[in-house]
């Protein structure tokens, strides 16, 4: 549309600097109500990130979701296998009339659980069952806590760091007797079916 | 006594073997209709490889079909499983002898004697096509039983239910056209059409309506097709069925289409007269067979429009819709109608 | 004597109805729906497992395979979580044909959800007419980047190629030729009688209990919210652009499919001005070729045909990401099933799925 193209600007690439944000308004608040519990407060790239502690989390998040943040937008599962509480779990909350956003975060170990969001956002249902599954960690109180990607009778939580990308032999082969684990050739005939169903396997 | 083994025995088996062979092609060749006029309608050729056109494409379907394996599923109950086609299949095709294609007609010259273009003409004709489309429903119940599948349960009971709703309105209807002709033979209904001047679908466009209706919700055709709802039940009754029983029950249904096109044609339509018969009978244009096939096929090509355009009937609607809007509504046109009778075509 | 028990049916993996392999176990009592809870995972990929093993750039066509029927946006959320990360600034011609390409992408996915919802419904028609159109945008993806369905058409800091000649025209040919069509599609359904029937007041749900749920698109919409993200958190330039947010009443499926057709026609209104705003300039950011973030992690999201897809990067460093979470749409809507089905019959099931609009790439990653 213009005549001469413009001169080439070298896009800006400055990776934005993460920000301490003790006197956002929000943290502030939350502070004020919860003093302990919020551990550490950081804006990046226009979005504030508070790291809380778990046994406060469903006291924080009720407070959220009656301050506004009725939307659960998504439940994230790290894992940092070196850190000294190697799982942490990312609440991403979002406040439909004022349109913010806010991210919570709590660590935990291996043998902790955190406490489940599922009475106060049902959308946590699957997403925790998905953190889950993929991750193991535990939910204390989820009403249905099983695996949802994976199948039954999986070992292993494939986002670890220690799972390998190929993948691991999980001894969950189905239908061992026809098809044995590792390979091999398929039977010829199917073999006379099982007198009992086994108890160890849940009905499909 | 020969003229009596002549008469009742040889020529009747005579004309129904080409009444059969008649039927059979426009069986098989109302598939490739459907599938032609269906692909127009959306946009699309339809069948165009076998043959000119697509023509051949029913041979090549008969073919594929008959030489296909005949799956039974392991625990089904063996002779239930075919029985449940043959029900469906030969009621339609047994009711194809009662059906009137014309009068008497000497085939252009070629007779000596007349020859009544019908197998046969029952006295009570309209009952025995009421009571022989009922021997269908038997058939897709043990169809869907047969078949050792949840689905195909749900799906020949709901056909069956759906049936036998549908009877009834429809049963209402061909009253209310006995009502007007006076008998329940076929070839008089036509002929008091005949007399009357008129077919008799000008008085009776209600019963006309409703007949039409339940015959969609009869042959289970779209909006009323619930039974075989691809989507919903995969294939309804007929999911576990390949090979030749797939093809009866896929001939059973185009075979009911025919028969209730006909009837309908029969009742309503005026048989084989020509449009305006008072005028036209006897007319170089008054062809019976021309007329009659014709009509059929008006009715073959409303079925499949519907197809094309209708989404498809939710289970309690369907039979909401029969219950408490059609059998009231063919009851009240009964009365209607015996009215109308009593005092004006009197 | 006698014991009723719930039927327990399987709509399993393999069914016409059901979008995908999705496995639904339903309990009902004849024809009525007790309770269903949905079995999926048959379509895993390990996607995420797969976005920590490449660098930022190669992830990209790992992106449009999750939700295969709506690949530019997936590549628009992705690449723009990247570049939020990196601070990147698009150049503005890069934005305005992303627009257009993820506009053509969002009436492409609404005419699939059509003719699916439709064909399932029973109505054979509909699926023809639009494929019919879906074949003019397929061509114009084609053209564009060399693929019809897996577009990977985007790139970090902007495009990987301008378009091809008179391409533009074509999408403006393709804008002027398709309200007529879309005036077709109503004439086959809007008013049908039969349609209202199988569609009005199946599958309620209330607005409270939509957010609640996290349901967002247009099941949220037809619920009377009216929250789309790029009005709520405008990215690119869809600040500029001006377009409305349809919205239903009741909450049941007519209402989300009135809500998905009007999205089209306002679709074809944002195509429309992007055509006559697009200004000359690059098309993409200077300077981007190795990838190495700090770390830090962001979420950026988008309005994706199905609701609001978002991607968590979590960085740390190194030039492959950290850790890639995906906020699926179909998968948090189709947490609402049991909500949405309840009491209802078992061919409202398939309504249900179908207004829900569901693929199983993203389900299952």
């Amino acid at each position: 549309m213009a005549e001469q193209k413009p001169p080439a600007v070298p896009a800006k690439r400055v990776q934005p600097e993460a920000v301490e944000a003790w006197d956002h308004p929000r943290v502030v608040e939350l502070k004020e109500k919860f003093a302990e519990s919020v551990l550490s407060a950081v804006i990046y790239a226009g979005e504030l990130t508070c790291t809380v502690d778990a046994g406060q989390l469903t006291d924080l998040c009720s407070h959220l979701k009656t301050s506004g943040f009725t939307y659960l937008v998504d439940l994230i599962g790290i894992h940092y296998p070196e850190a000294e509480r190697p799982f942490t779990v990312a609440y991403l909350l979002h406040n439909m009339n004022t349109q913010d956003r806010i991210r919570l975060k709590v660590e935990v170990s291996e043998s902790e659980a955190v406490p489940t969001v599922t009475g106060i956002w049902k959308t946590a249902g699957w997403l925790e069952r998905e953190a889950y599954d993929l991750l193991g960690i535990q939910f204390d109180g989820h009403p249905d806590l099983r695996r949802i990607l994976t199948w039954e009778g999986f070992n292993g939580h494939p986002l670890r760091k220690d799972f390998p990308l190929r993948g691991i032999d999980t001894g969950a082969a189905v239908y061992e007797d026809r098809y044995p684990d590792g390979g091999g050739p398929v039977m010829k005939e199917a073999p006379a079916p099982p007198a009992a169903k086994s108890p160890a396997k849940e009905g499909d | 006594m020969n003229s009596i083994l002549l008469g009742l025995v040889v020529i009747p088996l005579i004309k129904y073997l080409v009444v059969v062979a008649i039927v059979m092609t426009i069986v098989a060749w109302s598939t490739w209709a459907e599938r032609k006029i269906l692909g127009f309608m959306q946009a699309r050729i339809g069948p165009n490889r076998a043959g000119p056109i697509g023509l051949l494409q029913p041979i090549a379907d008969g073919i594929k079909l008959i030489t296909k394996e005949d799956i039974i599923p392991s625990r089904s109950e063996k002779f239930l499983h075919l029985l449940g086609p043959i029900l469906v299949f030969v009621p339609a095709l047994m009711l194809f002898s009662v059906i009137p294609f014309g009068g008497e007609s000497t085939i252009f010259g070629l007779l000596k004697e007349p020859v009544t273009l019908y197998v046969t003409d029952v006295n009570i004709g309209m009952i025995l096509v009421l009571a022989l489309s009922s021997l269908g429903i038997y058939g897709l119940i043990l169809g869907g039983w047969a078949s050792n599948n949840k689905y195909s349960l749900m799906g020949g009971l709901r056909s069956a239910a759906q049936m036998v709703s549908y009877e009834i309105p429809q049963g209402f209807a061909i009253v209310a056209v006995l009502i007007l002709a006076g008998s329940l033979s076929l070839v008089r209904i036509v002929e008091a059409q005949a007399e009357s001047g008129m077919w008799f679908i000008f008085p009776g466009f209600i019963a006309f309506f409703i007949f039409f209706v339940c015959a969609v919700a009869e042959t289970n055709r779209t909006p009323f097709d619930l039974p075989e709802a691809e989507s919903e039940l995969v294939a309804g009754y007929h999911t576990e069925y390949s090979g030749m029983k797939f093809a009866l029950f896929f001939m059973a249904e185009y075979a009911n289409m025919v028969l209730v096109s006909s009837i309908g044609t029969v009742l309503f339509l005026g048989g084989w007269l020509p449009p305006f018969p008072s005028v036209t009978r006897g007319t170089m244009i008054d062809l019976p067979l021309f007329w009659f096939f014709a009509k059929v096929a008006v009715f073959l090509f409303l079925l499949i429009w519907f197809r094309a355009t209708f989404p498809r009937y939710r289970f309690d609607q369907l039979m909401a819709l029969g219950w408490k809007w059609l059998l009231p509504l063919a009851i009240l046109n009964v009365i209607a109608l015996a009215m109308l009778k009593l005092w004006v075509f009197a | 004597m006698f014991d009723i028990q719930e039927l327990e049916l399987n709509m399993g993996p393999q069914h016409p109805a059901t979008h995908g392999v999705l496995r639904l176990v339903l309990k009902i009592d004849g024809e009525r729906i007790i309770s269903v809870d949905p079995h999926i995972g048959y379509l895993h990929r390990g996607t995420e497992k797969l976005f920590e093993n490449q660098s930022y750039q190669a992830n990209i066509p790992h992106t449009d395979r999750m939700d295969y029927v709506a690949a530019a946006t997936n590549n628009q959320a992705y690449v723009g979580a990247v570049e939020k990360l990196l601070g990147i600034e698009v150049p503005e011609r890069a934005m305005f044909i992303r627009i257009i390409l993820a506009e053509l992408q969002r009436i492409a996915s609404h005419i699939v959800w059509l003719g699916t919802h439709a064909l399932d419904l029973g109505a054979l028609t509909p699926f023809f007419y639009g494929f019919r159109e879906r074949e003019m945008i397929l061509d114009l993806f084609e053209e564009y980047c060399g693929a019809r369905l897996t577009l990977n058409c985007m790139r970090i800091g902007g495009l990987p190629c301008d378009v091809p000649e008179g391409w533009l025209d074509r999408v403006r040919e393709f804008v002027e030729l398709f309200p007529e069509k879309l005036q077709d599609y109503h004439n086959l359904l809007t008013e049908n009688r039969i349609w209202k029937l199988r569609t009005v007041d199946v599958g309620v749900i209330s607005p409270e209990e939509a957010i609640d749920w996290g349901l967002t698109g247009p099941p949220l919409r037809g619920s009377g919210v009216q929250w789309d993200v790029r009005r709520a958190l405008p990215y690119e330039v869809y600040d500029r652009l001006d377009f409305e947010i349809p919205i239903g009443n009741n909450g049941d499926t007519y209402d989300r499919y009135l809500v998905r057709m009007e999205e089209m026609r306002q679709s074809n209104r944002i195509l429309e001005q992007c055509l006559k705003l697009i200004p000359e300039g690059d098309i993409i950011a200077k300077g981007v070729k190795i990838i190495k973030p700090k770390p830090a992690e962001v979420y950026f999201s988008v309005e994706a045909p199905k609701g609001e897809l978002g991607f968590s990067i979590v960085s740390d460093g190194s030039d492959k990401p950290y850790r890639v979470k995906v906020r699926p749409p179909c998968f948090v809507n189709l947490q609402a099933i049991e909500t949405l089905c309840k009491g209802h019959l078992i061919a409202d099931v398939v309504a249900v799925i179908g207004t829900l609009d569901i693929v199983l790439g993203e389900i299952d990653r």
